[in-house]
C-alpha cells in the first residue's frame, strides 16, 4: 500500500473530471426530470470545438494562448448544441410520457456520434490533442501529470462559481424555485423556460471544461469518447444524489476514488488476482453504483422525497 | 364600485373533460369574493386559469382593463394577480425569508422589498423567529400563513387564496379568517376559494356557488349565508 498517496491523488483527478460532466446530469434533471443520456456526447463535440480552434491558431502558438481559446470554442459549441437540443428536441416532448425524451436522448446521442464521425475531418479515428508540455512533477511522493494541472484548477472554481450562482444571484434562486416547484415558480413571474435553458447550458458549458480536461490527458479526442465518460458521469450524479450539484461533484469524486483504489488494491485480496488493473475498472465503478442504490437509492446527499404530485 | 376583474362564460378541459362549464362573475376592486361549492366543482381549475397556469378553451378574462387569456403565467403576477395555490406549495427547501424574496421576484425596490417582508412578518410574527428556518419544517398553517405572506409580497391588486383553511387547526382556521378581513381592512381586493363556507361567506362582500363546473348560484355574502339552499347543502343544516 506504498502507493496509496498516488491512488488518491489519480483517483480524485479522475473524479473531479466525472463530476465536472455529472453537474450537466444533475442539472437538467433537477429541474425537468430528465436524464439526458446525450450529455456525453455534449461533452464530445466540445471537445472537437476546443480541437478545431486549436488548430485553426498559427502553428507555434504556446498552449498558455492557446487554451483559453479553446476553452471558449469548447464551451460554445457544447452551449450551442445543449441548447438547439432543448429547444428542437426536448421542449415538443414536455408533456409526453417520460420514456418519449429518454429515447429522443439516446437518438440525439448517437445522432451527435454519426455527426461528428461523418463529417469532421479523420474523425473516423482518434484526433491528437495537445498536451500540457513538461515533465509530470513531483509532490512528496505523488506525481502529478502537467496536463493535469488544468483540472486540477479548472474543476475547483467551476464548482465555487456555480455555488455562487445558484445561492447568490437572483437567476440562481429562480432555478432554485424551479426545480422544487415549477408551476408555483411561474406563479412568482419566474420564467421557467428560460431557467431549462439555462439548466441545460450550464451543464454544457461543464461539459467543455471537462471535454479540454479529458483531451489534455489523454491526448486524444474521438466520437466515442461521450459514451463511457458519459455513463461514469451519470454514475457519479446517481451516486451523489441526482438532483443535487453538490452530490454530482461528490460522487463524481467517489466513484473516481473507488476506481483508482479497485484498480490498484483488489487483486491483492485473497481470491481476486484475476480482477485487478485496468481492465476491471469500469466493472467496479458500475458495481459501485448497483450497491449504492441497493442501500440508498436517493444517493449520497439526495433526499428521499416522494415524487411531486 | 368597479369591477377588478371580470370572468365571462369561461370554460376549461382537461384533455376532453370540460372541468369549468361556461362560468361568469366579478370581483370588485376592494371586496372580498368568495367562490363556495363541492370538490371537483372547478373551483380550483378557475383559479389555476385566471393565474395562467392553465389554458381556457373559451370565454374572457378581463382583468384590470385587460385580457388574459393569452398571458403567460410568469407575466401576469406582474399585472397584479398574486395566487396563493391550493395545499400551500411553499419552496420547502428555501428558508422562510428566501421564499418571501421569491414572491418579490419581479420588484427591483429593495426598500420597498424589505419593508413589506417585515410586514409580513407583523402580519404572521412565527415567520419572522423562524426566518432563517427551512420551509418545509413549517406546520400545516405556518406554511399557509407563508404562502400567503408570499403572494402578498408582489404587492397585488388581486390576491387569490386557494383553499387557505385546509388542513387546519380550528385555531389556526380562526387566525387565518382574520387575517383575511385584516388584509380586506387595508384596501386588499381577494378572491377566496373555500370549502368552510360558513367561515368564508361570513367575511365576504360577495360569493358564488359553483357546482359541477357552473355557478349556480350567486348573491352578496350574507344573502348566501342565508340562502336555505346553501344552508342546505355547504352548511350541514337540514
Amino acid at each position: 500500500m506504498h502507493d496509496l498517496p498516488q491512488q488518491l491523488a489519480n483517483g480524485l483527478i479522475l473524479g473531479a473530471l466525472y463530476g465536472l460532466v455529472a453537474i450537466g446530469y444533475t442539472m437538467v434533471y433537477g429541474i425537468v426530470q430528465l436524464i439526458n443520456f446525450a450529455h456525453g456526447e455534449i461533452v464530445m463535440v466540445g471537445g472537437f470545438g476546443a480541437l478545431t480552434a486549436y488548430l485553426a491558431l498559427p502553428g507555434g502558438t504556446t498552449l498558455w494562448l492557446a487554451l483559453p481559446l479553446m476553452l471558449i470554442a469548447g464551451i460554445l459549441v457544447s452551449t450551442l448544441t445543449a441548447v438547439a437540443a432543448e429547444r428542437f428536441a426536448y421542449r415538443p416532448l414536455r408533456n409526453a410520457p417520460r420514456l418519449a425524451p429518454l429515447i429522443t436522448a439516446i437518438g440525439l446521442s448517437i445522432f451527435l456520434q454519426q455527426l461528428v464521425f461523418s463529417f469532421y475531418p479523420d474523425a473516423k479515428k482518434a484526433r491528437v490533442f495537445p498536451k500540457i508540455p513538461g515533465d509530470p512533477f513531483s509532490l512528496g511522493s505523488v506525481t502529478v501529470q502537467r496536463s493535469d494541472l488544468f483540472l486540477i484548477i479548472a474543476a475547483p472554481l467551476c464548482m465555487l462559481a456555480l455555488g455562487w450562482f445558484v445561492t447568490r444571484t437572483r437567476s440562481g434562486r429562480a432555478m432554485q424555485a424551479t426545480s422544487q416547484d415549477p408551476d408555483t415558480a411561474k406563479l412568482m413571474g419566474i420564467d421557467t423556460d428560460r431557467i431549462i435553458v439555462m439548466a441545460f447550458a450550464i451543464g454544457a458549458a461543464f461539459a467543455a471544461v471537462a471535454a479540454v480536461a479529458y483531451g489534455l490527458r489523454s491526448g486524444q479526442v474521438d466520437f466515442r469518447m461521450g459514451f463511457i465518460l458519459g455513463l461514469k458521469a451519470f454514475t457519479a450524479a446517481v451516486l451523489g444524489g441526482i438532483g443535487n450539484i453538490y452530490g454530482a461533484m461528490l460522487g463524481g469524486l467517489a466513484l473516481g476514488l473507488a476506481e483508482a483504489l479497485a484498480t490498484g488494491y483488489i487483486q491483492h485480496l485473497p481470491g481476486m488476482h484475476l480482477f485487478g488493473g485496468g481492465a476491471w475498472k469500469d466493472v467496479w465503478a458500475f458495481v459501485l453504483l448497483i450497491l449504492v442504490l441497493l442501500v440508498r437509492p436517493q444517493g449520497l446527499l439526495g433526499e428521499r422525497v416522494a415524487d411531486r404530485a | 364600485m368597479t369591477a377588478l376583474l371580470e370572468v365571462e362564460d369561461l370554460r376549461v378541459a382537461y384533455g376532453k373533460i370540460e372541468a369549468v362549464k361556461g362560468i361568469s362573475f366579478t370581483v370588485h376592486q376592494g371586496e372580498v369574493t368568495t367562490l363556495i361549492g363541492t370538490n371537483g366543482a372547478g373551483k380550483t381549475t378557475t383559479l389555476r386559469t385566471l393565474s395562467g397556469l392553465l389554458r381556457p378553451t373559451a370565454g374572457r378574462i378581463t382583468f384590470d382593463g385587460q385580457d388574459l387569456a393569452t398571458v403567460p403565467a410568469h407575466k401576469i403576477v406582474a399585472l397584479g394577480l398574486a395566487h396563493s395555490p391550493e395545499g400551500r406549495h411553499i419552496f420547502p427547501r428555501m428558508t422562510i425569508e428566501e421564499n418571501l424574496l421569491l414572491g418579490a421576484f419581479l420588484r427591483t425596490d429593495a426598500a420597498g422589498i424589505a419593508a413589506d417582508v417585515e410586514r409580513a412578518y407583523s402580519l404572521f410574527p412565527i415567520l419572522g423567529e423562524r426566518r432563517r428556518q427551512a420551509a418545509g419544517t413549517l406546520s400545516g398553517g405556518e406554511q399557509q400563513m407563508l404562502a400567503m405572506g408570499r403572494a402578498l409580497m408582489s404587492q397585488p391588486k388581486l390576491l387569490m387564496l386557494d383553499e387557505p383553511s385546509m388542513g387546519l387547526s380550528p385555531l389556526m382556521m380562526q387566525k387565518i379568517m382574520s387575517t383575511i378581513v385584516e388584509l380586506k381592512a387595508s384596501g386588499t381586493t381577494i378572491l377566496l376559494v373555500e370549502q368552510n363556507a360558513q367561515a368564508a361567506l361570513s367575511l365576504s362582500d360577495r360569493g358564488y356557488v359553483m357546482e359541477t363546473g357552473r355557478v349556480v348560484l350567486s348573491g352578496t355574502g350574507a344573502d348566501l349565508l342565508h340562502d336555505e339552499s346553501v344552508r342546505k347543502a355547504y352548511l350541514g343544516e337540514d
